[in-house]
Order: C-alpha cells, then structure tokens, then sequence
C-alpha cells in the first residue's frame, strides 16, 4: 500500500507541474502588452518600458514563470486588474458556493441513480429497465442549458414556487438558500445520474453474473439481501470511480448552469472574468479548477486502491 | 484520472483483411437498431445542413417584423424570435454551423491524438511518461474553462473556436488510442509481425495494430456541444 502510495503521489508532482506551465504560457500567449494597456494610450514610449521594466516583462519567459510559480506557491495569485481584489480572497469567497451546489448536486444524482440503477439490473428486460434506460439516454442526450431554462421557465416564471436565481448562504437562512439551490443542482445532478445509473446498471449486471452471487442465492438468501450485501458493494467500486471524477468536474465550476442560475461560483466567475478579460484571475480561477481536479482524482485513485486491493497489486508489479 | 485506466476488454479479433471486415462492420451496424435509426437522425441533420437554401422555407436573416416572436403557424413553423427572423430556417442554417465545428474539431483531435497515442503506446519509454504526464495535466483541466481560455489565445472565430475545441480534445483520443495499443501490441500477430522483421512503423501504422486500435477510437466520436465534458469513465 505504501509503495502505491508514493508512486501516486510522486506521479502528482510532473502533473501540477505541467498545469502551471499551461496556465503560465496560456495567459503570457494572449495577445496585447499589458504595460501598454495600463499606461493608456498617450503614454510615451519611455513610460511604457519604466511599466514593463517595473512589472518585470522585460525579462525571459522562463525567470518570469519561476518568479510567478513562487508567489503561487505562497499562496500570491495577484490582483484582479477590474477591482484589485486579491484573487486569491475571492476564490475563497466563491469557492463555497461551489462546493455547496456540487454537494446538492451529488447528492440529486446518487438518490436518482442508485436505486434506479439498481433496479434496472434487477429486473433486467422489464419495463422498469426500458423506462430506466431511456430516461437515462435523454437525460445524457439533453443539454444542461436547455433543461435549466425549461425548469425556470415551469417552476419560477409559470407556477412561481421558486426563485428563478441568485444565491444566499445557507447560514443567513437555510431555507431560502436550498430554495434558491433547487433547481441549479436538478439540472446538474440529472445530467450526473443519467451517468452513473447506465454505470451502475451494467456493473451490477456484471457482478450479478459471478459465482459467488450465484452461491448467496442457491444457499438460499432473499433476493434483496444478494443485491444489497453482497453485490451491490462490488458493483458500486467503479461507480465510486465516476462520482469522484464528476466531483472534481462540478469543483472546476459548472460554467454553464451557474451562469443561467447567477449562482456567484467558481464557475460564474471564470466566464466573466474571461469576458472582461481580467487575466490574473482567468489565471487564478484556471490554475484552481486544475489543481482542485488534480487532487480530487488522487483521492479517488486512493480510495479506489482501497476499496480495489488488486488495483494496487497490479499497479505495484508494473 | 487514472494514469493506469485499466485497459479496455479486447473485442474478438477479426481478420486483418481490409474489405472482409468492412462488411463485418456493416452486418453488425444494419442489425442494431438503435445505431440505424441514429443514423437515420444524423443524414437528416447532414441533409438539412447541405441542401439549407434548398430546406429552409425562409431566408434565415430576413426579418418578419408584422410577426415577432409568433407562435408556430403555416408561414413560420417553428414560430419566430424576438428580430421576427423564422425559428426553423436558423436551425437549418445553424446545422452547418454544427456539423462542421464538430467534424472539423473532432477531426482535429483525432489527427493529433491517434499519432501520439500510438506512439506512446508503441514505444512506451519517455515518450509515453512524457505524453502521459501532460495528457493528465490537460485532462485537469475543466473543459469549457480550457476552451475558453486557448480560444483566448487564439482570437475570435468559427475557426479558431474549432481549433481550441480540437486541442481540448486531443488528450483524451491520446489516452484511448494508447489503451487500445497497449492491449493490442500484446497479441500473437503483432509478434508474428515482428518475428517478420516487419518495420516498426509498418507495425504499429500499417498492416496490424493501428486498423485496430484505431477502430475503437470511432466509437468516441461525439460532437462538441458544450455542455458535456469530456470526461467520461474510461
């Protein structure tokens, strides 16, 4: 175990280092100088350079990045060009209520998935797997902004129970901030179960195939006590896998659903931060979602090395 | 990510021989129903793309100002919007849009990825540590995040939005086109080809593993509507 351990971890180092290269070179490769566009127009010449000698762009690219991956490394992101907000404080500002959509909608996904995935496996070629199936289908094939503004259109224009969108933080008031929660993360987390019920449904049928399933039945187990005890656990470990991924993809900013529900989070702010082209904190929010990802998908590799022991064991000969 | 996704079940080998397993492809594509009828549904949309002036029953920029946003009728099927421009024509036109984003990215990716996942998977060594290492990077990233910022770079466009989704793209047909090398090299006809002394590059491009390997990458073909990111259980 601890030999996988490090060989993980030292895997991780070479991969954060290439995100912050990208991220370095992505926001050095946009066009335009930024000394010309902070000392105006009229500026002369011998202005500009004092900017670009005092911001440091007259020197090489490559001490550029060691002396920006430093102030990265502690903790320094730089300030936003529009308010100079560190961008660093509002990352932490927004990064809750990312964090709190992505739990509700995990949450959405894993109560639609797992009981209908379950079933689906089941009671395999009825209509409750032919129902389940196809709904998962559309539920792929839908887009999330379609569904989001079809919700909105229902719930907050037309029936007028919810509040079509904007964002108040569950320790203000609790109620009308899962209010306002609603209808953000069924669009999310729809989109995630349709995911995991194909997923889990065709683990489970797999792991339903086995002996030893076969063996808890001919010893005369119910049915429900084979599927929840003994099946059900084997056939989750590559659900685990997903979830986990989709967790890392919902902590990166689910740009678009955030944007039609003016849900102030990570991904809300990375669309209008590129639009208005405040490009330390394209870079701040870029950098975080990729080192948010990075992370979360060691922790899934390691709880699946847990739950899996002969994923370690293979890994470990190799 | 798993930079150990587990390689995928090999499918049943089929002879090599190019026009015997086109038709297998084929008795297999004509009797799943489900892969007909979306065949079906994508020849309508490259139809109404292709023949648009043709399809569209009005001029898709011609605003209609006696009616904005109408409800359907016989003049304007799909109703209209807000300029009074006709609903149905726009998607008509729009398909051309579309289809060609899509073909053009994925096209991109897949020129791009299926070399360098081949490679990879071949050789193995640096190349693939390397390789590797920066498709988990860029895999890090979040997709339309990503997009965004290459198409930053880039400029404005149709065709410079194309590119950035093509190279958003690339890694994960890197990743797939090397599981599917990994799996394959292991087989007896590509050590009878090598016991052949054939060329490295007639290995792994010509005759043996990149038909095959190359096959299975269709399979991830999708168009790149926003929305759906790229990261799928692999």
């Amino acid at each position: 175990m601890t030999r996988y351990l490090t060989q993980r971890l030292l895997l991780t180092i070479p991969v954060l280092f290439l995100v912050s290269i990208i991220v370095f070179t992505l926001i050095n490769l946009i066009p335009g100088d930024p000394a010309l566009l902070m000392a105006g127009g009229e500026a002369g010449q011998d202005v500009v350079e004092a900017l670009r000698k005092q911001m440091g762009l007259d020197r090489p690219l490559v001490v550029r990045y060691a002396i920006w991956l430093g102030r990265v490394v502690r903790g320094d992101l730089g300030k936003s060009v529009r308010d100079g907000r560190p961008v660093l404080d509002v990352l932490r500002l927004k990064l809750p209520v990312t964090i709190q959509l992505a739990a509700i909608s995990l949450l959405v996904s894993w109560c639609i998935a797992i009981p209908a995935g379950i079933v689906a496996a089941w009671k395999r070629r009825s209509v409750v797997d032919y129902t389940a199936t196809t709904v998962a289908l559309a539920g792929v094939s839908i887009p999330n902004f379609w569904l989001g503004i079809m919700l909105l259109y229902l719930f907050a224009v037309n029936l007028r129970w919810l509040p079509p969108s904007g964002y108040v933080e569950p320790w203000v008031n609790p109620i009308r901030s899962l209010e306002r929660m609603v209808l953000p993360a069924t669009v999310l987390g729809t989109a995630l179960a349709a995911l995991v019920m194909r997923l889990l449904r065709s683990s489970m049928l797999e792991v339903l195939g086995t002996e030893y399933v076969r063996t808890a039945q001919a010893k005369g187990l119910a049915d429900r006590r084979v599927i929840t005890r003994h099946a059900l656990r084997n056939a989750l470990i590559p659900v685990v896998t997903v979830m986990g991924l989709q967790l890392g993809g919902l902590l990166g900013g689910a740009v678009i659903t955030e944007t039609i529900f003016a849900v102030p989070g990570i991904g809300q702010l990375a669309v209008q931060s590129i639009l208005t082209r405040d490009y330390p904190m394209v870079q701040g929010v870029v950098l975080f979602s990729a080192v948010a990802i990075v992370f979360v998908n060691l922790s899934v590799d390691i709880i699946y090395s847990l739950l899996d022991p002969r994923i370690r064991l293979v890994e470990a000969r190799s | 990510m798993a930079a150990q996704s587990p390689a995928l079940p090999a499918a049943p080998w089929s002879p090599p021989r190019r026009q015997a397993s086109l038709r297998y492809f084929l008795h297999r594509y004509a009797r799943n129903r489900m892969a007909l009828f979306g065949l079906w549904v994508i020849t309508l949309v490259a139809f109404a793309a292709v023949f648009a002036p043709r399809v569209a029953p009005a001029d898709p920029t011609k605003p209609d100002f006696g009616r904005l946003l109408a409800p359907a009728s016989r003049e304007h099927l799909l109703g209209t919007y807000d300029l009074g421009r006709d609903l149905l024509s726009r998607v008509i036109y729009g398909a051309r849009t579309s289809l060609l984003a899509g073909v053009v990215s994925v096209g991109i990716a897949v020129a791009v990825g299926l070399p360098l996942g081949l490679m990879s998977g071949y050789y193995r060594g640096r190349l693939d540590d390397f390789l590797m290492r920066l498709t988990d990077a860029l895999l890090s990233f979040p997709f339309l995040v990503l997009a965004l910022a290459i198409a930053a770079v880039l400029g404005a466009g149709l065709w410079k939005a194309m590119i950035a989704i093509g190279i958003v793209f690339t890694p994960g047909f890197i990743r797939l086109s090397r599981a599917q090398v990994l799996s394959e090299r292991e087989r007896a006809y590509v050590e009878a080809a090598r016991a052949r002394r054939a060329r490295r590059t007639g290995g792994s491009s010509g005759g043996t593993s990149c038909p095959t390997a190359s096959r299975r990458c269709w399979c991830r073909r999708r168009w790149p509507w926003p929305q759906r990111s790229p990261r799928r259980p692999r």
